[in-house]
């Protein structure tokens, strides 16, 4: 096996466990926030037959933080949401890192390309 | 119907989905769109909301396992992640300008397509063509692990590919859904990947897709907590149990009858977006 395929499968592995890490942390946040959820409200909040959007503590990435550390069940399921959406775009971050150390431009364009996306997804427009 | 029971009652649904979506392959948020607004009466908005954070569940899981085996090719999931991104992005966007009933139906053909697409058997034509210039100029010709030791192969079609993976992309962000049966066919059939490599890769692609469209989802409050929650967990629980039971359990059978439930929740979603 040569130096490259070492480093690659190496990289592979760091990968493989972010994304695990990732899914169990926002599983741990969403079921606590959802044993919380549950016990607080008796009667569900959302009518889920009309759509209304949620309220604006819940939709930012600031608002989630305030509501989660408040350790209110409701913010600390959506901060559990957050880190899971979170958890793909790490592995692009990671990627870009791993195609530096490999020295590949192209790739590492491309994968800051897809970065630039996704942040911008979660961030900010088309909205 | 009290929270609790609202909760358990949806868990138990996520947990059927997932426990058959990945016994099938064709995944659990495909199908817990139109059960929630078929069978539960959610509004399309909180549905798609809800099942799409599943299916970012449910990927990143799996693709945790599958980029360790060495069967995913990180350089044409990287390069084509580009376009399902942009799709997604496109897709939530439509989702402002396309009445419901519109995208009832959409959703119904897809899902029609996806059940039809898992019964039909997988033919493989064997590209022994040489290399392919834009695919190696890309670097995406790579290796994968068979019973026969590790075996080299090309990768060919790089635009059209693309072309179908920002069509999955853009049903991924306007269904909710991880548009894997698009993807395998932009891979499978377009790039003539390996079957075992166009899925795994495929997997490992639909969770960035899904982050896209989630973003925007969230932003715009389509991701309900107490719907999401119970959803999530319980389709990443049932798809944990299927991987598990996948290699003992008769998934032919399995198959045919998920594809036939699939099937009549297709034409229910398309009917409800007729009348």
């Amino acid at each position: 096996m040569t130096e490259r395929d070492n480093a690659e499968k190496r990289m592979d592995e760091i990968m493989g466990r972010l994304l695990r890490t990732g899914v169990i942390l926002a599983a741990v946040f969403v079921l606590a926030g959802g044993v919380v959820y549950v016990v607080r409200h008796p009667e569900p909040v959302t009518d889920y037959r009309v759509f209304q959007g949620e309220p604006e503590e819940l939709r930012t990435v600031p608002g989630i933080i305030h509501e989660a550390l408040a350790l209110r069940g409701r913010g600390l399921i959506q901060f559990g949401l957050l880190i899971l959406i979170a958890t793909p775009i790490a592995r692009v971050a990671f990627s870009v890192v791993a195609f530096l150390y490999q020295r590949d431009r192209t790739y590492v364009l491309i994968t800051m390309v897809v970065l630039g996306l996704l942040v911008y997804s979660l961030l900010g427009g088309g909205g | 119907m009290n929270t609790l029971e609202f909760t358990a009652l949806i868990g138990l649904g996520g947990l059927v989905a997932g426990f058959l979506g990945a016994l099938t392959g064709l995944g659990g948020g495909v199908v817990i769109v139109p059960l929630l607004t078929v069978v539960f009466g959610v509004d399309i908005h909180y549905a798609i909301g809800a099942a799409l954070v599943s299916v970012i569940a449910t990927s990143s899981g799996a693709a945790a396992a599958y980029v360790r085996e060495g069967y995913s090719n990180v350089r044409v999931g990287m390069f084509l992640e580009i376009a399902t991104t942009v799709g997604a992005l496109v897709g939530a966007a439509l989702i402002l300008h396309l009445r419901v009933s519109i995208i009832s139906i959409i959703f119904g053909v897809v899902l029609l397509y996806s059940a039809y697409a898992s019964m039909s058997e997988h033919t493989h034509s064997d590209a022994s063509d040489g290399p392919d210039r834009v695919a190696t100029w890309l670097k995406m010709d790579s290796t994968y692990p068979t019973v026969n030791g590790v075996e080299s192969y090309h990768v060919y079609g790089v635009p059209q590919g693309f072309v179908l993976m920002f069509v999955a992309g853009v049903l991924s962000g306007l269904l909710g859904i991880g548009s894997g049966a698009v993807k395998v066919l932009a891979m499978d059939k377009a790039m003539k990947l390996p079957f075992k490599v166009s899925t795994t890769t495929s997997n490992f692609m639909i969770g960035v897709t899904a982050a896209a469209g989630a973003g925007v989802y969230l932003r715009r409050g389509y991701i309900d907590p107490g719907l999401a929650m119970p959803v999530m967990l319980g389709v990443l629980a049932g798809s944990l149990i299927g991987a598990r039971l996948l290699t003992v359990a008769k998934v032919k059978i399995l198959r045919l009858v998920f594809s036939g439930v699939i099937a009549v929740l297709a034409a229910e979603m398309i009917y409800n977006g007729l009348k």
